[in-house]
Order: C-alpha cells, then structure tokens, then sequence
C-alpha cells in the first residue's frame, strides 16, 4: 500500500493524469510475457523527465515503496512483475530520439523509444544498431538495456552491452549519475555503464542512454540447411566457427518448432525434416558469398540433406520473421509455454542438443528447441499445461536437470532472457555463494533499502542442486 | 454504474462462458501491441492493447478483479477491428473472446432507459426487417431530397444532434427510393458464357442506403461471367448484433440467412462488404453450441467469398479497364483483411486499371476508426484515429480513396470533410469504381454504353 501523503507527492510530481491506481489499471501492468507470474503492483505512474524520476525515487526511498521500472513488458524472466508491489515505472512519454550523431556515430534516446524504431530511424542514414532481441517490434531501449537483450545477431555483433557507450541513470536515492559518454576510450573510474546494463532495474533507473553505431553492412545473404539430424545441424554450428567463419545469424530449429512457426507464418518452410539452421553472412559482396560458399559446403559436408540461398531480400525477412515468431508460435501447442535460456560454449552446442534429448525422454515431457545456436544459446521449449500439476513438477526437474548440464558444460542458467524471479533460485549454481556475496555487497550500497525492484536476481532460498549422472 | 449484484452476476457469467483455454492460449508475448490502434493512439496504454484487455477477461474470470466499470471501458474502447489476430503467432482468437465478454456485460447490466429503448429498436425493430430498412431508407431520401435537408442545414437544427451524428449527416449518400429498392429482379444472367453460378448476398444497409453499390456489385459478376442468384428471404448478417452485446439476435438472423441460401446450387456467396462477409463467414463460430445448425453453418461458410476474391479468379483484372488519370490509394477493410483475409484480390484489381497510378498508404491495414458504429459510440477516439488516417491518406496525393465496406466508405467520406478537402478527393467502394473502369473501356472502344444490354 502506498499511503496517503506518499501519493499526495507523487501526484504532485507527474500529475494526476500519469499516476493510477484503478484497479484495472494495476491489473495491466501485473504481468509481463513469462508464464505463471502475477501480482498487482500499488499504483502505475508515467513521469516526464529525468527530474520527474529523481523526484519519484526520492519518494518512494523515504517511504520504502518498491520500483519497477517496464518497458513494453516482453521479457521471459518475470523481471517486470511487481512481485513485492510498489509502483511500476513507465516510460510512455520518455520515447524521443534525442539525437543520431553522424560524426561520431552515435544516438541518444529515451529509454521508451521502442527498438526497431530506433534501428529504422538510424538505417536512414546507412548506419546500423545490431542488437535484435526477437521482440524488436514491441520492446524498449530502456528495457534492452536493463535486460541486457541479445538476439539474433549476436553471434558476429554481441548483444545490447557492446552497443552501450553512455547512461543517464537515477539511483534509488534520487541522486541522478551519467556515465560514459560517447567516447571510444574512457578508463576513468569503475566501467559503472556495464554494472547498469543488465541489472535488471535493481540499481537504478536507466533514463537516458547512448549508444554505439556502426556503418550498415554492404549485403546481406541468407540461406536454410536442411537437417534429418538434430546432431548433425548441432556439430555444423561448431565446424562453421572452428572453421572461422563467424556468420551474422546462426539459428537453429527443430521440427516441432517448425511445424507451429509455418502454421502461423505460411511461407512454406520444411516441415519434413529434422532440424534447419538459419545462416546469415554480411558485408562486403565478395566476403559474404566466400562465406556462404564455404558455409554451405561444411553444412553438406555434415549431412545437410539440402541448402537453399534465400532467393530475395523479402524471403530472407519471411525467415527472420518467422524466426522471431518462434517462442510465440509454440504456445499455439499447449496453454502454457516454459521456455528456458541455456547457454553453453559453442564447441559444446552438440552435446547440449543431445543432453536436452535425453532428459526430455527421461522425465516423459515434450521439449522443443531453437535458438541462437551459434552463440550457443538454446531455447529449449516446454508446451504444458498449468493446470496440470503433476506435468508441471516433471518440466521442473527437466528443466533443472538442462541448467546442470549447461552449468557441467562450461556455460551458464541464462543467456539473454535475465534472471529476474524465474531464474533467482538457481542463480548460486552458476555463481557460487562468494559470486552471490559480491553482487549482493554492490546492490547494499547502491540501493540499502531494497526499493528498486525487489525480489529479483537474488532469491530468497536457493534449489538444491541436482546431480548430472551422465 | 453497474451495482453490485450486476457485478456479481457478471463474473459468474464470465467463469461460465469464457473460454478458458482461449484466453490461456495467450502467452502475453505482446506481439500484437504494435498492430492496435487504440494502444498506439492512447500513448501505449497497456488497458487498451489486446493483450490488457485478454488479462483484464482472464483477471475477471481468476476472480482476482471485479467487472467495475474500468474493465467495461477497456473492452469498450477495442475497435473490434482484429489486427491482433493475423500478427499473433498463438493463433488466440481474441475476436471471439471480445463477442462474448461484451455479449455477456450487455445482458447483465441494466442500461438507461433511453439506451435500452434506442438499442431496442435499432437491433430489434430495424435491421432485422428488410422492408423496415427500406422504410427507413426512403424516409430519409425523402428528407434529402423534399428541401428539408437544405432547411435544416441552414437554419441550425442539426445543431441539436451530437457533433459525431452532425457529421455523419453531411456523409451519408444520396438514397435511391422505395420504388428502386422494391424492384429490382432475383436471378441475372451473364452477359456471355456462365462461368459460375453465384449467389449475392446483399447486407441490409448494402441493399438500401448502398443500392447503387449492391447493384453495381450484380454488374460487375454478370461482366466477369456469373449467373447470380439473390435468395429474397435473406436479410441482415447480424454482425452489429453479434458485436453489439445481441448474440441471441444474431443466432436467429444467421440460422434465417442459412436457411435461404443452403438449398441453392452455387459455387459462391458473394459479399461486397467485409464486415458482412467476416460475420457470415464465422457463422460456424456463432452457432458452435447448437448440433442442428453448426453443420449447416459450416458449410455457408465455406462458400463466402468477397467479390474481389471472385473476380480475380474469374480474370476480371485481364479484361480492358480504364479511368481518367488519377491516384489510387487503398484502405483496408479490416475484417475483410484479418477475417476473410483478403488484402491482395483488391489491390491487384485496382492495379489493373488503366489510367490509375495506385500508392499503398502508409499503414492502410490499420483501422480507419468507423468499426461499426464505433464512430458513433466512441467519437474522441473514432476521431482520433481518423485524423491520423487522413494524414497517411494525403501523402500517397491520392484523389481517390477507395474501400471495401460500408462503414468504411462513410468514415472515409467524412475524413475528406474533416481535413478540407472535399472537392478534390472522393471516397468510393471498389466495386463502383471497377464497374466505372470496365465502362470507361467499353465507351473508348466505342460500343454502346453495357448499362443498355442488361
């Protein structure tokens, strides 16, 4: 609850029309896309400005009200439900471009400007923002930034880190810090621009950021290589970079997530085979068709039972598309949709695939598999049925049993989706409780009162952990 | 307000009757928020985006909200329009879950007196009764064209009526009259060889306010090689009904409709008007529960097709067609689009045109805001999206805006008046200006006007 005098503030600072706590109104900002996370927040409130925020912060830091900062609301890991309740922070009329810098190749935006906006608004002018989280038509800078959002072309760009140079954040005293700037070398001090990326809004409020650019690539090619086996495409994606070759987009799909994805998109993908890998090269005309070339013989090479270039420039944005649409397109299985982030080392990619096979059979639930196998970032995907208590307890174990074996692999519980409550209790697997200590230490001294989106990252009791028999 | 007991009874009703799987079926990916007017032009406010609206049906029925009078306005608000559906890749059907809250709020609550008698004899006097409609129709080309239009254009007295229906009134076409609609024969012949044999369904505001279109529709099958055939105990779809809160209504209208087109060997029922051809193609849907009837409806429905549909499969574009030069730009009907998923038939007819230099609009698959009588109900918002529409419309430079449905058309029209530019762009159905394309060609090549031969 908020109490009286605290909302008589807030009103004061952004007026009665941004602040409501209807019930309805609440109810809205209750949830974001992962399953099985609810609860009401206290009020939503829109500021303005950066001082508007400040002003927010300072509130709420003398009341002890909890902040949730959201963006559009998309991200997997129940980062954005108010867990513990409070206030959710909203960025609707903070979405301006400030400013695309052409001489020094950067922009400055507001922390509400939706992503392909800005990667529109920058191609006009033949530069290019590389980050796509597959969300890129709904999601937020400000919500990229705090999730630290990978996405397609992570493999040859990176993810939303390696694009951010400068923030502009609110702390949960109200103070207001800038860090970086748009500079391609800076040392001074701790690098507190990459503590905030990623932090899930658990250190502060992210109002303003500067981001990198780079000159938009030449040309661009894509091609599918079609797989009857799941291993086969899996050890084509180590081969490609053993072979360094680092393509744009390595993307891997089993046959289920096939099936569902053309039933939505119907741009006649192959639905008769086992797996297909989405390959993208750019760049210079020569560099890429050498790639694809060499690419398309080592996918050949390993039993790809046929390779087809995307005959146009359309075609290839059907397969992203559709691509994109993946995770979404598999709830169209079941009522509820489990999807999970495994990441591994990408020489290990074939032995996660054959290890999520495995514990799939093992616990007897249907498992699903895509995503971006060239950073060696899985989706393996569960389609169920909350209701049914029994099968939810069998995804559970199966799915810890996957985050164990990606932890004995060398790689990590969560690639780019964040740890936000979903993730939190098996957090210490991959950090150790020293890990924890550390992280724990620097969200003390940033946010002493815990009011800046309690309840995530760190959770209250840590699983225990399974043993990997295999 | 709605009282207590009413909110109770409601959310009772909710748990009964919404579909529980459907509503899990959305994953609150958010895919669909881009697509949606209403969250666009409310600055993105959640409550009025699809995926709000499915939590705010589900919270209802979890019982975690009551159905206060904020939740009525979330789904009051929805256009209804359907652009979340194609875009969302569960495949959620949210139009039938919005059909059945609203179907569920309206009989529910007890609305003012003057609501429930205008609702009354609009959705019960008026639509169902064809010969009511035209009652109505001749009612008003008498006040177009005794003089008391002029009159009450100068003396004010329009100024009684809210602004949205004052504007509506500028809109509205020149109505043919009783004697035109009461006369018109029910079986044509085509022109040269049958190709197929269709039956027309002709809608109830088509076939009254609408006529000329409706008879320029029956022209255009009889070019393209159709035998067509209008069942005279047809009427109304019920898609207002079925939108409107009145799916009981709608039931009887739609088992009426069946009934008079399922002993007719045709190959199509053609529609020229997309919200009447959403609905009836979704008939199966509305009569899902009744054993008798989900059969019959199934297979009506297989039959409906727009008539665009119908003339590219029968080669309409390839035969000459000619108009004086001007710009072209298209605006989606949206059940047309995101129902009976027709986009493409209409833009390629329109392309085929001599003489018309067509430019897709910048957004023309997002709602134009009329929706029903969205525009009557919701006038801010209706508005809003309108005016923004018309912004996209001026810089295609079209001159001619064409459309695929009535309400459309009207919406249209009445954009061209707010934005000042009456005089310099028209709005038309597309099927008046195809039939205005196919003479434009027959008068070049010299032969005598094809109105002589019918």
């Amino acid at each position: 609850m908020i109490p009286n005098e605290a909302k008589k503030r807030l009103i004061q600072v952004v007026g009665a029309e941004n602040y409501d706590d209807t019930k309805t109104g609440r109810l809205v900002y209750s949830y974001d896309a992962t399953p099985q996370f609810q609860s009401l927040p206290d009020a939503v409130i829109a500021p303005r400005t950066t001082q508007e925020v400040a002003e927010i912060a300072k509130i709420c830091n003398e009341y002890r009200i909890p902040i949730v900062p959201r963006g559009s609301g998309t991200n997997l890991c129940a980062g954005t439900c108010p867990v513990e309740g409070g206030i959710v922070l909203l960025f609707n009329h903070m979405n301006r471009i400030l400013e695309i810098d052409e001489e020094n190749l950067t922009a400055t935006v507001q922390p509400g400007v939706v992503t392909l906006d800005l990667a529109k608004a920058v191609e006009e002018k033949g530069l290019f923002y590389p980050p796509d989280p597959g969300s890129m038509k709904i999601s937020t800078i400000g919500g990229n930034i705090s999730e630290n959002s990978g996405g397609l072309r992570g493999l040859k760009y990176g993810v939303t880190r390696d694009y951010v140079l400068g923030l502009e954040v609110v702390l949960a005293n109200g103070d207001v810090i800038r860090t970086g700037g748009k500079l391609a070398k800076d040392v001074a001090g701790y690098d507190l621009t990459r503590l905030f990326v990623g932090s899930e809004g658990t250190l502060g409020i992210v109002t303003e950021a500067t981001l990198k650019l780079i000159p938009m690539p030449e040309t661009k090619q894509t091609m599918l290589a079609l797989y009857q086996d799941l291993e086969a495409a899996a050890r084509s994606v180590s081969k490609i970079i053993a072979n360094k070759i680092i393509p744009a987009t390595l993307e891997f799909l089993d046959q289920p997530t096939l099936e569902v994805v053309e039933d939505f998109a119907r741009i006649g993908l192959p639905t008769n085979v086992k797996a297909v890998l989405l390959i993208e090269q750019d760049g210079p005309k020569e560099v890429v068709e050498r790639d694809m070339k060499k690419m398309a013989d080592i996918c050949r090479a390993e039993q790809a039972v046929s390779v087809q270039l995307a005959r146009s420039e359309e075609e290839a944005e059907a397969l992203r598309t559709a691509r994109r649409a993946a995770l979404s397109a598999l709830a169209r299985l079941k009522p509820t949709t489990i999807l999970e982030d495994a990441t591994v080392p990408r020489s290990e990619i074939a032995k996660m695939v054959k290890a999520i096979n495995e514990i799939a059979e093992k616990y007897q639930v249907k498992i699903c598999t895509f995503g971006h196998a060239g950073d060696g970032n899985l989706h393996p995907t569960c389609p169920t049925d909350a209701r049914n208590r029994e099968e939810m307890e069998q995804v559970e174990r199966a799915f810890e049993e996957i985050f164990a074996k990606a932890i004995e692999l060398g790689g990590t519980i969560t690639g780019e989706h964040g740890v936000g409550v979903m993730k939190a209790p098996y957090l210490e697997w991959k950090l150790g409780p020293a890990g924890i200590a550390a992280m724990k230490a620097v969200k003390q001294a940033l946010d002493p009162n815990n009011i800046m989106n309690p309840g995530k990252v760190f959770a209250k009791s840590t699983r225990k952990r399974v043993v990997v028999t295999r | 307000m709605t009282t207590k007991i009413e909110r109770a009874l409601i959310q009772k009703a909710f748990q009964e009757r919404m579909d529980e799987d459907e509503l899990m079926n959305c994953m609150r990916c958010g895919f669909c928020l881009p697509s949606c007017p209403t969250y666009i032009e409310s600055g993105r406010q959640e409550a009025q985006s699809p995926r709000g609206r499915i939590a705010l049906m589900k919270a209802v029925v979890d019982g975690l909200i009551e159905p206060d009078e904020e939740v009525e306005r979330a789904l009051h608000l929805c256009l209804g329009c359907r652009a979340c559906e194609p875009v969302c890749p569960s495949g959620v059907r949210y139009g039938h879950l919005l059909e059945e809250a609203r179907d569920i709020i309206a009989q529910h609550k007890k609305m003012p007196l003057p609501v429930r008698l205008i609702r009354k004899l609009v959705f019960a006097g008026l639509f169902p009764h064809q010969e009511r409609m035209r009652k109505a129709t001749a009612l008003l080309g008498w006040y177009q064209r005794s003089g008391l239009r002029t009159l009450a254009r100068k003396t004010g007295l329009l100024r009684l009526l809210p602004a949205s229906f004052r504007q509506m009134e500028r809109v509205l076409p020149d109505v043919p009259t009783a004697k035109e609609m009461k006369n018109r024969p029910h079986r044509f012949n085509p022109d040269d060889a049958v190709k197929k044999r269709v039956a027309f369904f002709a809608g109830c505001l088509m076939d009254t306010m609408f006529m000329v279109t409706n008879d320029a529709t029956l022209r255009l099958l009889q070019l393209a090689g159709c035998e067509v055939i209008i069942p005279p105990s047809q009427g109304c779809c019920g898609a207002l009904h079925g939108h409107g809160g009145e799916k009981e209504m709608a039931k009887e209208l739609a088992k009426r409709n069946i009934a008079a087109f399922e002993q007719l060997d045709v190959d199509y029922i053609v529609t020229n008007a997309g919200g009447c051809g959403a609905f009836l193609l979704e008939y199966e849907h509305l009569l899902k529960d009744d054993p008798e009837w989900r059969g019959r409806a199934a297979a009506f429905a297989a039959k409906v097709k727009d008539i665009s549909e119908v003339l590219v499969e029968l080669g309409f574009h390839q035969r000459p067609l000619r108009v004086a030069p001007q710009t072209v730009t298209y605006q989606d009907s949206c059940h047309l689009r995101n129902v009976m998923k027709t986009a493409a038939a209409p833009r390629r007819l329109l392309r085929a045109i001599d003489g018309v230099e067509f430019r897709e609009m910048k957004d023309a698959d997002r709602c134009c805001g009329s929706a029903g009588i969205y525009n009557l109900v919701e006038p801010e918002m209706s508005m809003q999206i309108l005016d923004y529409k018309m912004e996209m419309a001026k810089q295609t430079k079209a001159t001619t805006i064409v459309t695929a449905n009535p309400g459309c058309l009207l919406q249209m029209k009445l954009g061209i008046e707010r934005a000042g530019l009456s005089g310099s762009v028209r709005a038309v159905h597309i099927v008046d200006l195809l039939l205005e394309a196919a003479e434009g060609a027959q008068a070049a090549q010299g032969e005598e006007r094809i109105w002589q031969t019918s």
